[in-house]
């Protein structure tokens, strides 16, 4: 018991330093804390996805593009909040489709889905914007600031992750665990693995769009080759991956040592930033195929055992 | 126009074809899901445009070289790469979701490489432009000749696979990989050929490509998207599912092309994708195995 108290008291002053942030950082390193949280949001909700299913879903940047698309066209028509509820609704339209077209097949054809969605929402939306309305490239006038960016953000990611929290301890996170484990056994043991699939990637596409929604004032201009940067789903695998896909604070520990590299990356090297994550993606599917948690848990179990004999 | 537009989607349709011949070679005998195939692609486009350019060497001849090329750095890859995926694997799940984000790492550290020796510009180069008059359609020469070479090559493959007895292991090894062994065939080494042939025809169908199409360092995710859903269409395995499927999308995406607007061929490419996923998920022309 004293424990869960320890990480409640932990978790709560760790809330409140992240806060109180913007009060004792200066504008740089706010940037970089804007980056983090979107970050620890995008690759907390795919591995609430990937994790379990272990689908593969290299579409992040679609939802999150989407996200900052739509406020980019509707924030001088709607007031705020309602543009980010349409925003969310047209992310869970998309997943949902993209759901029911493909993940009631072998695993295979999401990810080939998903490996193209981006270029293809990107294609339509620019079609579209050349064609019908006949404005390419859209400006953001939203009266906020780095750091209200950053609390909304901060926000998100606090919510991400307690739904990812939330879900273990329910039915439907022991449903997506045997699919993961076996989906012959999860379909006979009763389990609707369509719906069930469907339900977390529409729940987790939902976020990532949000995700973009939010942090799209800080461009101010929008292009779709701005938000749909196929990098940003790249990272977002890269980071969920190093930390754990199937560990609630997996992703999150993924994302600090990434986002620090990729930040010295592209001001140092910008032209081979590129080459370098990728080498480093191929040693870390090679090296920590589990995480780094999983691996430093069977290295202490691996220890103690040691001690034991 | 009608016929002009159906010639120059056949031409389209048959690189398309081979280079997902390449993909289907890699998915479905060595069970490696290779999303850097495009790279290899792109890169044997650029191996075409400098020998031309630089060393005014034919296209022609570079159609020897690139293969060559492709089919050992595939063979180097495999070797270092994806055979220790292979061994560690537990399951076919396992090696699918390895494979698939090794090469998506592979693939930015080709396109990384491609950027930074290329640039991210546009690259042509013109060869064999002399008009030709075919059912009186004039097209360049060098598309007629792209269109017969592309279909050359992949039909002396279908053939050599279906006919021959070194055909015939390799395909021991994509319909059982447990049971070939039993009967004397070496699986390891039959998927790395089988992965190696793959880089061979993605490089000749870069060069094949880059006679008529503009390219640049960054196309090569396109190329393997259509080329993936081109193996899914036909039938995973199924090689002349693959060739009819090619074919097929390559006149469609230039019917769309033509008729309705550039902007759209990719989301057309997907609009069929997506009516063969809902209608056929096991292909066109794949047996409902599951």
């Amino acid at each position: 018991m004293t424990h869960a108290y320890l990480s409640v008291a932990g978790i709560s002053a760790g809330l409140a330093v992240l806060i109180m942030a913007p009060s004792f950082l200066g504008e740089y390193e706010l940037g970089f804390m804007v980056s983090l949280m979107s970050y620890v949001t995008l690759a907390t909700a795919w591995a609430m996805f990937s994790g379990p299913t272990r689908y593969i879903s290299l579409a992040t940047v679609a939802f999150f593009g989407i996200g900052a698309y739509t406020v980019a066209v509707l924030n001088e028509a709607l007031p705020y909040p309602i543009v980010l509820v349409v925003a969310v609704c047209l992310g869970a339209l998309l997943a949902t489709f993209v759901g029911f077209a493909t993940l009631r097949l072998a695993g295979i054809y999401f990810v080939i889905f998903s490996f193209g969605l981006a270029e293809l929402v990107r294609q339509l939306i620019t079609w579209f914007e050349v064609n019908i309305t006949g404005t390419l490239g859209r400006y953001i006038f939203l009266p906020f600031e780095t750091q209200h960016i950053y609390w909304q953000l901060l926000a998100l990611a606090v919510v991400t992750i307690g739904l990812g929290f939330w879900i273990r301890r329910t039915r439907l996170g022991l449903a997506l665990k045997v699919i993961g484990d076996d989906e012959v056994v999860a379909a006979h043991s009763g389990i609707a693995l369509a719906r069930t699939k469907v339900m977390l990637f529409v729940l987790s596409a939902s976020l990532m769009t949000l995700a973009g929604a939010i942090q799209s004032p800080r461009w101010v201009y929008i292009e779709p080759t701005i938000v749909f940067n196929p990098t940003i789903s790249f990272l977002t695998v890269i980071m969920a991956l190093l930390g754990g896909a199937t560990r609630l604070w997996g992703p999150t520990l993924g994302v600090i040592p990434l986002l620090i590299i990729f930040e010295w990356l592209s001001a140092s090297f910008p032209d081979h930033f590129s080459i370098v994550l990728g080498v480093l993606f191929i040693v870390i599917v090679f090296a920590l195929p589990k995480g780094v948690l999983s691996a430093l848990e069977e290295r202490i179990a691996k220890l103690r055992k040691e001690r034991v004999t | 126009m009608l016929v002009s537009n159906l010639l120059f989607g056949l031409v389209l349709g048959g690189t398309y074809a081979l280079v997902a011949l390449g993909l289907s070679m890699q998915y479905g005998i060595s069970r490696i899901m290779n999303l850097a195939h495009g790279e290899f692609m792109i890169a044997a486009a650029f191996c075409a445009y400098i020998l031309f350019d630089y060393a005014n060497l034919s296209p022609l001849v570079t159609l020897f070289i690139a293969p060559v090329i492709g089919f050992g750095v595939s063979w180097l890859i495999y070797t270092v790469m994806m055979h220790p995926l292979v061994k560690r694997a537990a399951s076919r799940g396992q090696l699918e979701a390895d494979s698939i984000l090794a090469t998506f790492g592979l693939l930015f550290v080709l396109q990384g490489v491609m950027l930074v020796v290329f640039g991210s510009d546009f690259t042509s180069y013109s060869y064999l432009n002399t008009p030709v008059n075919i059912f009186g359609v004039i097209i360049a020469a060098s598309r007629v000749i792209a269109l017969v070479l592309s279909l050359t090559l992949g039909g002396g493959l279908y053939f050599l696979i279906t006919h021959t007895r070194w055909g015939a292991t390799l395909r021991a090894v994509a319909f059982s990989p447990e049971s070939a062994p039993l009967v004397g065939i070496e699986v390891d080494k039959v998927a790395r050929t089988a992965f190696a042939i793959g880089g061979a025809l993605a490089a000749s169908g870069g060069v094949l490509v880059s006679m008529f199409v503009t390219f640049s360092a960054a196309g090569g995710v396109v190329f393997t998207m259509k080329a993936l859903i081109i193996v899914i269409m036909g039938g995973v395995g199924n090689l002349m599912g693959a060739l009819v499927a090619g074919l097929t999308l390559g006149v469609i995406e230039t019917f769309v092309t033509s008729y309705v607007d550039p902007g759209l061929s990719l989301a057309s490419t997907y609009l069929l994708f997506i009516i063969v996923l809902l209608w056929r998920p096991q292909g066109l022309f794949g047996s409902a195995r599951s």
